[in-house]
């Protein structure tokens, strides 16, 4: 009832190619954008702003990075988090020896390093394939962590490799508190969210998963192997770039290169497992997940037990609840949270009155 | 029965409203502290010694001058990220909101150092961190207090001096650096090469990859090239696989000399036999037997009260440090309240004063009773480190032995390079340092 298309006709070719083609999906996108845009600021404290909902953007705009390359193009990475650290210290690069650069045209320039990097470490993706990449990836993850450390020009000379974010001004005008910071990594986001999701649905997004499903078939219907996976790596790693320039910029202001470790690199694999290989949605809910589930975790021990649990035990609850929690929900529902949306969405379609 | 709902309602109110009143005379310390994780065996003994010193402040003293201290730790795994989550997530709690920010992780303390600026929050680090903001008149809310890693090296060489027979006997040797591959071993570098200028040593450095497990071909390395000492610059796993390997190539012990994160019992115990001699640096020592010890001991565990589960760990290397980051914590609070008002909590920027004008002197440390347990600390404006001494330690096979009194730091040197490097990001940043002749 809630979710049916009947009755809405689409009579021209650019209403039956619109990105979201039921009229529900376009309501429910502008409030959800209203809602961030215009009601967050208002009723949400610094707190929720700057240690919330700013990373949950940012790891979701990773986890679309990821996604597009593990989810659409099938090819497994180990390595988001170090193209994330290209183009975080991409971007403080230009920004310090560039004289008057844009802030946005840093962390773009930031974001298109991280991409030829990627591209670099894609290479290996056209002889091996599946976890044989996967440990390739894992290369690009040692190797550009290393590098960062080992070569002081890339942290301008910092006794410790250490980097830390210059302000960020655009047209004259200062980001620094919390509420600027949100709306422009928000704006951001949802820019690049969008392009995105436009992008997995053109010719580039169908050669993707075409290549995905089956390679040779790709190949025979004449889809070069080659382009199809370089080009996902590239438009992948731009993504993790420009979420990497965010992470230093918009959230934390200081980064090390051992900020971008292989813990991470798994933390943002886990979310587009959680959250549903091969769904934008569910990148967001994934990115939600794994960094709202610890701190609700935390929150909730403290709350309930107060002082009477022994504070190494409650650390260690915590952390079997959130491994006990990934497990269940992986076997409810594999496909991932996105999965449980569009399982909704066909019940809010009968509902109230299903067969 | 809805009356006596609506009385049970009121009378919850009321006590909550009589509580919050009482609470109006605390002091709020959030601890984002590490139990879980590769360093949580370090962060719980750290974490617990520094929880029950404020205790017994707490039970012994009633407060401080009549102000309670209240505390609520925040899980951060040694992460950056949840570091800054608990930052924020402590920042206004209490009546005055964090006194002081204290993360035990270097990642930690970059990631919120200009926040703490903006938020009127000072930031200690004793003993890790950013070591140039030890000039406080570009870095006014950053502590790193006692030591920092440059002042470290720069002992542990005058230490190697003082063992080769003076420090013009330093000329021509040759001193070995195993470092953890990372921002905390890095900072060894500058200051190692400019030692190594200034005595005519060569330093030979070697890195090993986090975590660190597994070191053989390092260590085959140092044997090629048989450095006369060997500073051991780990933390966690390697310190332990470091002993052993070193056992296992033949290279004696009593010739690696470890910083202070790599001399504690957590290092030593896991490398059995192969710590025996083994001599590192630390700002504290290790032992129960010193008087504030013993305070803890009778206040706090003596009621079943303690925060170690592990009662044998009280007295440890790292416990004793947590106790100096509560006795720092502690006093910076009293000297805060004898310029603002005694009995009354203090906000942020009164904090930052208490900090800045810390004077434990050897009299107030033995009314602690803590002297010889941590060097005697002057912190001022201009110098936040406010001592840059260490004792040294050594293994005997069972437990930390002191082998030396505590040993300076070649101030002039040290100084100079942490100016030139906070001068350095002053002028990245547009800061204009403080003029430190003019504070009060």
């Amino acid at each position: 009832m809630l979710y049916r298309e009947a009755g809405q006709f689409k009579a021209t070719y650019q209403e039956d190619q619109q990105i979201f083609p039921i009229r529900q999906d376009r309501v429910g996108m502008a409030v959800i954008l209203a809602f961030f845009f215009a009601a967050v600021p208002l009723i949400a404290s610094e707190y929720w702003l700057q240690a919330i909902l700013i990373p949950v953007l940012i790891f979701s705009l990773a986890a679309i990075g990821l996604n597009i390359l593990t989810g659409y193009a099938g090819q497994l990475s180990l390595g988001s988090a170090a193209f994330m650290a290209v183009g975080a210290f991409g971007a403080y690069n230009f920004m310090l020896r560039i004289d008057g650069m844009p802030f946005l045209l840093a962390v773009v320039l930031g974001g298109l390093c991280a991409a030829v990097v990627g591209v670099a470490f894609g290479l290996p993706s056209l002889r091996i394939k599946g976890f044989y990449l996967a440990v390739a990836t894992l290369a690009a993850q040692f190797f550009i962590v290393w590098a960062l450390v080992k070569f002081s020009w890339f942290s301008n000379y910092s006794s410790s490799g250490v980097i830390s974010a210059q302000e960020v001004n655009i047209l004259g005008f200062a980001f620094d508190t919390p509420i600027l910071k949100y709306l422009l990594t928000l704006a951001i986001v949802a820019v690049l969210a969008l392009l995105a999701k436009n992008l997995v649905r053109s010719a580039t997004g169908r050669r993707w998963m075409a290549v995905r499903d089956m390679d040779v078939a790709a190949e025979v219907i004449g889809i070069r192997p080659m382009r199809a996976k370089l080009s996902a790596f590239a438009v992948s790693s731009f993504y993790c770039g420009v979420a990497g320039a965010l992470y230093a910029y918009t959230y934390l202001g200081t980064v090390e290169p051992e900020g971008f470790n292989l813990d991470l690199s798994f933390k943002i694999l886990f979310m587009i497992i959680i959250g549903g290989v091969g769904s934008m949605l569910g990148s967001f809910l994934g990115a939600a997940f794994i960094v709202l589930l610890p701190i609700f975790l935390n929150v909730s021990m403290h709350t309930m037990f107060g002082d009477s649990l022994p504070a190494g035990l409650g650390s260690n609850l915590e952390l079997i609840v959130f491994g006990g929690l990934i497990i269940f929900f992986l076997i409810v529902e594999p496909h991932g949270l996105a999965r449980l949306w569009a399982l909704a969405k066909d019940k809010l379609r009968l509902w109230p009155f299903p067969h | 029965m809805k009356l006596k709902q609506t009385a049970l309602i009121g009378a919850a109110i009321a006590s909550m409203l009589v509580s919050g009143y009482a609470a109006a005379q605390e002091q709020f310390i959030g601890l984002p502290s590490y139990r879980v994780g590769p360093y949580g065996s370090n962060g719980a003994s750290l974490y617990g010694g520094w929880i029950d010193y404020m205790a017994m402040v707490n039970a012994r003293d009633g407060g401080v001058n009549g102000v309670k201290l209240t505390w609520e730790e925040c899980e951060t795994e040694y992460n950056n990220a949840r570091g800054v989550e608990c930052y924020e997530r402590l920042k206004n709690k209490g009546p005055t909101g964090n006194s002081v920010f204290q993360p035990l992780s270097t990642g930690i303390t970059y990631s919120v150092l200009e926040k703490v600026a903006q938020d009127k929050i000072p930031m200690v680090t004793i003993g890790y961190g950013r070591t140039d903001a030890a000039d406080g008149s570009v870095f006014p809310w950053v502590f790193p207090m006692v030591t920092t890693y440059w002042s470290q090296a720069s002992a542990i060489v005058n230490y190697i001096g003082t063992k080769a027979g003076g420090m013009d006997k330093l000329k021509g040797k040759k001193i070995g650096l195993l470092y953890h591959d990372s921002a905390y071993g890095k900072e060894s570098h500058a200051i190692m090469d400019k030692l190594a200028e200034k005595h005519g040593f060569e330093v030979q450095k070697v890195a090993v990859a986090h975590p660190g497990n597994e070191q053989q071909a390092q260590w085959l390395q140092i044997r090629q090239q048989k450095p006369d000492y060997v500073i051991l610059w780990g933390w966690g796993v390697m310190n332990a696989t470091a002993l052993r390997t070193a056992a296992k190539t033949g290279y004696s012990r009593d010739k690696i000399i470890g910083v202070w994160w790599s001399g504690s019992e957590e290092d030593a115990i896991p490398a059995g036999d192969a710590a025996k001699g083994f001599v590192a640096a630390g700002f504290n020592v290790a032992g129960a037997n010193y008087p504030v010890i013993k305070d803890i001991q009778t206040n706090v565990y003596a009621k079943n009260a303690g925060n170690m589960e592990d009662k044998e760990r009280v007295g440890s290397v790292l416990y004793n440090r947590g106790v100096v980051h509560g006795i720092i914590t502690v006093e910076a609070i009293r000297t805060a309240q004898e310029k603002f008002g005694k009995g009354k909590p203090m906000t942020g920027e009164q904090m930052r004063w208490g900090f800045e004008h810390l004077d434990l002197d050897g009299k107030r440390l033995a009314a602690l009773g803590a002297a010889g347990f941590m060097p005697d600390l002057k912190i001022s404006c201009r110098d936040h480190e406010g001592a840059g001494k260490v004792k040294f330690q050594q293994w005997d096979g069972s437990k930390w032995k002191v082998v030396t009194d505590w040993i300076e730091a070649d101030k002039p040197l040290v100084r100079g390079m942490i100016e030139e490097s906070a001068a350095a990001y002053a002028k990245e940043k547009g800061i204009t340092p403080r003029d430190c002749s003019k504070e009060m």
